[in-house]
């Protein structure tokens, strides 16, 4: 029945400098496949763009990429942009990004079913099952927790334990690799969940920046909104590219406690 | 100095556009950034131009859908336009006389600038403009007709019977082919092996695909059969068309199914069986 279904949010977490067609299309193939392990019913979606304390190179301010991040959205009924983590000063773990989402949701939860988990963190049998909250990325995710000093180990026990995964991979045995390396991965495996992409699909926002700066056409790779709104505020050029150039990124300008962001390309 | 030397294009695709995918108009998009950075050429407009049902390949829903979308896909292009031409003829055409009654239209479309009546009315002025632009000048070099395909398209040029070789001869040597290489395809070599394609191969240009996208008809519709999303492959507009006609089910999939393709009848003499 279609109420035992577990609700599931997905978060994606990156740059989305600018967000594209792909990003989108990940969306649409976890909440696909989620669907079809018949265990969940996927509710939303959400878009997080990293801040500007993030210091990757030609990182263009965050109040563009949101709006950018809100007008490719404008026609979903299911994924939606959250300002939280672009606002922050400072760059967040994507740890971090979580639990304030997961806060956030649990909450809105208990308002809208006006029960309230109990002191062993059940909820009552007769309420509507807890939402769950996953997180979305891309392939080459997965083989970054295997780089030294990048994650903190508890962080990443959390991100897979606590919460889980949902990674879209482009073909190859890359993601079942990355698991089978990490002994924390592996122990979740069963809350890794593996999507196949069967089209592939190189677009990439580096590509796309590149594309701006060559004046060659972007249309058709990102939606037409945003590449007015690039166009109307001269986003892309080669001075934008240079922005943060040398600075050492954040995450591993803060040694030892760093996750990094998952939809970077 | 102005558009001395430069020659105007019309790119012309044919094919089923069952239903039609941004990776075919991103083949447009490709094909005028390359064309025009050579400094030679200046692409003033796009024609798809949808097979008609007559070509009885396997899962082809009918033409006025299939022309439908394509329409819809192209309200928000300035260049691109959608032609009826040929899905409506009775029987099927082959790509030759399609791309010989394109470049009829359009020599006359130079003449009286009065254009093609698919084309709306903002678009129809933009595309004037890009025909007057380059031919203030006294010396009115014809615009060229090039018809625009994925490598796919020149591979099966080897295929038995399904091209005429004078037909392939014509097209390359009289028109002009602009080819999309996907990463798995080499067309220069496949030019390099055929003697007919070499003697032409100046007329053929080989635009490399700087982003890999494999989008295809086939994949968009065994996903919709299967209730998978197809946002973000096809226009929006395009899958909610598809969504509100309950276009490509399994049954759809079945038409023609056990018919001949027909430049392959045309061509062995064959028939369904």
């Amino acid at each position: 029945m279609a109420t035992r279904r577990v609700p599931l949010l997905l978060l994606a977490c990156g740059s989305f400098n600018p967000i594209t067609n792909q990003h989108m299309r990940l969306f649409e193939l976890a909440r696909d496949h989620m669907h079809s392990t018949g265990q969940y019913q996927v509710v939303g979606g959400i878009v997080s763009p990293v801040s500007d304390g993030y210091g990757k190179r030609g990182l263009v301010l965050a109040q563009h990429r949101i709006a950018m991040a809100k007008l490719a959205l404008q026609s979903s009924d299911w994924v939606t942009v959250d300002e939280w983590e672009s606002q922050q000063p400072d760059w967040t773990e994507t740890v971090v990004t979580m639990r304030y989402h997961y806060g956030r949701i649990l909450k809105e939860h208990e308002q809208s079913t006006g029960t309230h988990s109990d002191s062993s963190g059940n909820t009552s049998p007769l309420s509507s099952p807890c939402p769950q909250l996953k997180l979305l990325c891309g392939a080459d995710f997965l083989d970054t927790f295997k780089i030294p000093d990048l994650w903190l180990d508890d962080h990443v026990e959390e991100v897979a334990g606590r919460f889980g995964l949902v990674c879209v991979s482009r073909g190859g045995l890359q993601p079942e690799r990355a698991v089978h390396e990490s002994d924390t991965l592996s122990r979740h495996s069963q809350n890794i969940f593996l999507v196949r992409e069967w089209v592939r699909n190189e677009t990439s926002a580096t590509e796309i920046r590149r594309a701006l700066r060559r004046d060659q056409s972007v249309k058709y790779l990102i939606p037409d909104s945003v590449i007015e709104y690039i166009h109307q505020h001269n986003l892309y050029t080669e001075d934008s590219e240079r922005r943060n150039k040398g600075t050492v990124l954040r995450p591993l300008a803060k040694q030892a406690q760093q996750p990094v962001k998952s939809l970077d390309d | 100095m102005d558009g001395q030397n430069i020659t105007k294009v019309v790119l012309l695709s044919c094919g089923s556009f069952n239903p039609i995918t941004n990776m075919h108009l991103r083949m447009f998009e490709l094909a005028r950034d390359y064309l025009e950075d050579t400094g030679q050429y200046r692409v003033v407009k796009g024609i798809l131009s949808p097979v008609g049902d007559a070509y009885k390949k396997k899962g082809l829903i009918e033409a006025h859908h299939r022309m439908e979308m394509a329409r819809l896909s192209t309200d928000n292009s300035d260049w691109i336009t959608v032609d009826a031409w040929e899905s409506l003829q009775p029987d099927w055409v082959e790509t030759s006389k399609v791309v010989r009654h394109h470049y009829d239209e359009m020599l006359e479309a130079e003449q009286n600038t009065d254009d093609v009546d698919t084309v709306k009315y903002a678009k129809k002025r933009r595309i004037e403009e890009n025909y007057e632009g380059s031919s203030r000048h006294k010396r009115r070099d014809s615009p060229q007709l090039m018809l625009l395909c994925g490598a796919d398209v020149l591979e099966s040029f080897g295929v038995p019977n399904l091209w005429k070789q004078e037909d392939v001869a014509e097209i390359v040597g009289h028109y002009g082919l602009v080819c999309i290489s996907r990463s798995a395809s080499d067309p220069d070599k496949f030019i390099h092996q055929s003697d007919m394609l070499w003697k032409y191969r100046k007329n053929i240009h080989v635009v490399r695909e700087w982003v890999t996208n494999e989008i295809s008809a086939t994949h968009v519709r065994r996903s919709l059969r299967r209730g998978r999303s197809v946002r973000y492959l096809l226009p929006e507009g395009v899958v909610d068309y598809i969504h509100v006609h309950g276009l490509y089910s399994t049954e759809s999939e079945q038409k023609n199914a056990d018919v001949v393709l027909a430049p392959l009848q045309k061509y062995t003499g064959g028939s369904s069986s």
